[in-house]
């Protein structure tokens, strides 16, 4: 076993449709055995002569390294690209690279943990509840969505959860309400020592905003950011930045595919994200100099 | 690697004609988790400039049928940065390193030229001259023949001499033979064609242009044939001046044309981001179509696209070294001559 990813040919063995969004297993064994909780895939769509050339880098929601070595993702139908991995069928072949990025940090004790997610980045987590199941972690779920058909997973989470529960904009299922506002109570009931999540942007600055008000530290996937602006997944491209704070308290532009997507929720700059903040290291001057300024 | 693929941009002797397109192999490290870099015939680093920079807020890119529309802002670690922590470990690698450099000044390029001059490692420099120009409006030194001239005589003064220096050249310009013939003059050992071609797309869900920058560079094989007429009608103009052909290549035959079009090696961008391991992929497929075609060096089909038909590759080029043999320096010119002339 190995750090470093492989590109490989996958096998397609089912995409099924689970509510409203799309999980597909993939034969992958090499991908499998290598991959860790928090880890993306990197997908090329459109077959060998695509004239879609952004690879989609959907999040891991089970891998089964012993069973075939099959490794599933759930993703949702939002472009031409994910459009046409829905459609795929059982024994096609896709070109893949993984498993990249940061995964999610385990805890050396046995702790409580309380993983939350929002709508298809709630996949991520179950493959963390696995292995922090093994670790003897107490695992909490907190899933949310705008509606039932948008939360992931609510029913494993209950089956595999020592807790579970689910928050809907509409109440269409579990109770009426964001995750921001059930957060405080759950933590409070389950007794939670560290906090996991991954969804929305927006889901994440709510989620590391009540972790810290509570001072438990929290790890978040930026997978769903990741999605929306990658071009490579490899960390070549440098389209996927987002602001954050190093260890020395200067604001970097990091790289949302290779230094995350799992990231310390309390070092990155939420209400940044999408601009580079003007105090960032290299961000553009204000003002231009005269000689060798920056345009 | 095969023999077959050897290749040289003046000075430097490439074990490949297969490179990396400046901005598009990262540090070396990322695309290094896929295949050895050694493979490429020259690593070029993204575009150095003299400070850190963190580039354009996202979204940076947007998908086009076949392509890819960038605006990064030229993101990097700056000269410091880069000689600390990118440079040592790529000379460690074995592999010539191009280092790419931008400014946005003819003395930044200065500056840059003069740090980088007797590091170690630095086996040739890239002018990237797709930058804006703050002494001339903001306007790319790239539309200009003076202000490409001048930044690349500025560089080539101040690179050690046996150090090519390179002039990477944008294609949306009125005649990109003034400005290559303008680079020619200034000293320029070689030009890498073609930058992105200059672009927008607007967001129909937002309602709103796709880039933060709201234009950006277009690149991938939607740009070949425009890098493909670039690379033919310089090299026509400058028969003897190497070219590094740039612009879509995807796979072997797509290199292979660029070579017959008159490259002496091609640049993978976008290719990467689509595929990780294009590199050793495009080799293998280039060796291949040149076995096939009985080509038994990359040297006998660089502008072979400009001979008349039924002509056959002689064993002769300006940018390879000939075969071993005790007479293969006095013939060249003498066969050469015959041929171009039938």
């Amino acid at each position: 076993m190995s750090d470093t990813p492989v590109q490989t040919s996958a096998t397609v063995l089912t995409v099924r449709q689970v509510q409203d969004y799309h999980a597909m297993t993939l034969v992958a064994p090499a991908v499998a055995e290598r991959f860790r909780p928090g880890q993306f895939l990197a997908l090329a769509v459109g077959g060998a002569h695509s004239s879609r050339l952004l690879r989609r880098c959907l999040g891991v929601y089970e891998v089964k390294p012993d069973y075939g070595g099959t490794i599933e993702v759930v993703f949702e139908d939002t472009d031409p690209g994910t459009a046409w991995l829905a459609g795929l069928r059982s024994r096609d072949r896709l070109d893949l690279a993984g498993p990249l990025g940061r995964p999610f940090r385990l805890p050396r004790d046995p702790v409580h943990c309380l993983l939350v997610g929002g709508g298809a980045g709630g996949a991520a987590l179950f493959a963390l509840a696995d292995t922090l199941r093994r670790r003897d972690c107490q695992v909490h779920f907190l899933l949310g969505g705008p509606t039932g058909r948008q939360v992931f997973g609510s029913r494993t989470a209950q089956r595999i959860g020592d807790s579970a529960t689910v928050v809907t904009d509409d109440g269409s299922t579990g109770e009426r309400g964001t995750v921001a506002e059930a957060m405080p109570r759950v933590i409070a009931a389950t007794g939670a020592d560290v906090v996991y999540a991954c969804g929305p942007t927006t889901l994440l600055r709510s989620v590391t905003r009540v972790a810290g008000d509570h001072g438990l530290p929290s790890q978040v996937s930026v997978q769903e950011f990741l999605q929306q602006t990658a071009a490579c997944g490899i960390g070549s491209c440098l389209t996927c930045m987002l602001p954050m704070y190093g260890d020395d308290g200067v604001t970097r532009m990091v790289r949302a595919c290779a230094d995350g997507p799992v990231l310390r929720g309390d070092r990155v700059r939420w209400g940044d994200v999408g601009t580079i903040p003007f105090d960032a290291l290299g961000a553009p001057r204000a003002l231009s100099v005269p000689d060798g300024g920056s345009a | 690697m095969s023999d077959r693929l050897a290749t040289r941009l003046g000075p430097l002797e490439l074990a490949s004609p297969v490179l990396n397109a400046a901005g598009c192999g990262g540090t070396g490290r990322e695309p290094a988790q896929f295949f050895e870099l050694s493979r490429l015939g020259a690593f070029v680093t993204t575009s150095v400039m003299v400070r850190p920079r963190a580039g354009r807020p996202t979204p940076r890119v947007a998908e086009s049928p076949s392509g890819l529309l960038t605006a990064m802002g030229l993101p990097g670690p700056g000269i410091e940065g880069f000689l600390e922590r990118d440079l040592p470990w790529l000379a460690e690698q074995d592999v010539p390193v191009i280092v790419s450099i931008a400014g946005n000044s003819a003395t930044e390029f200065a500056e840059l030229a003069r740090r980088l001059r007797g590091v170690p490692g630095v086996a040739g420099i890239e002018v990237n001259t797709a930058c804006p120009n703050v002494e001339d409006r903001g306007r790319m030194f790239a539309w200009h023949p003076a202000a490409s001239a001048r930044v690349v005589r500025t560089v080539r003064e101040l690179t050690a001499p046996g150090v090519p220096v390179l002039a990477k050249l944008a294609p949306d310009v009125t005649d990109i033979t003034t400005v290559a013939l303008a680079c020619a003059d200034a000293g320029a050992d070689g030009l890498t064609l073609i930058n992105t071609l200059d672009g927008m797309s607007v967001d129909t869900a937002t309602l709103r242009p796709a880039l933060s920058g709201v234009s950006g560079g277009l690149s991938g094989p939607a740009i070949r044939p425009v890098a493909v007429r670039c690379v033919y009608q310089v090299h026509a103009a400058l028969p003897e001046l190497p070219i590094v052909g740039v612009g879509g290549v995807a796979s072997g035959l797509d290199a292979l044309e660029f070579l017959l079009a008159g490259a002496s090696a091609v640049g993978v961008g976008t290719a990467l981001f689509h595929d990780p391991g294009a590199v050793p992929r495009i080799q293998r497929e280039l060796d291949e179509a040149l076995a096939a075609r009985r080509i038994g060096r990359v040297a006998d089909v660089v502008g072979l696209a400009h001979k008349p038909a039924g002509y056959v590759p002689s064993l002769v080029s300006p940018h390879v070294p000939a075969p071993a043999g005790p007479a293969d320096r006095a013939e060249p010119s003498a066969a050469e001559t015959k041929e171009t002339t039938p």
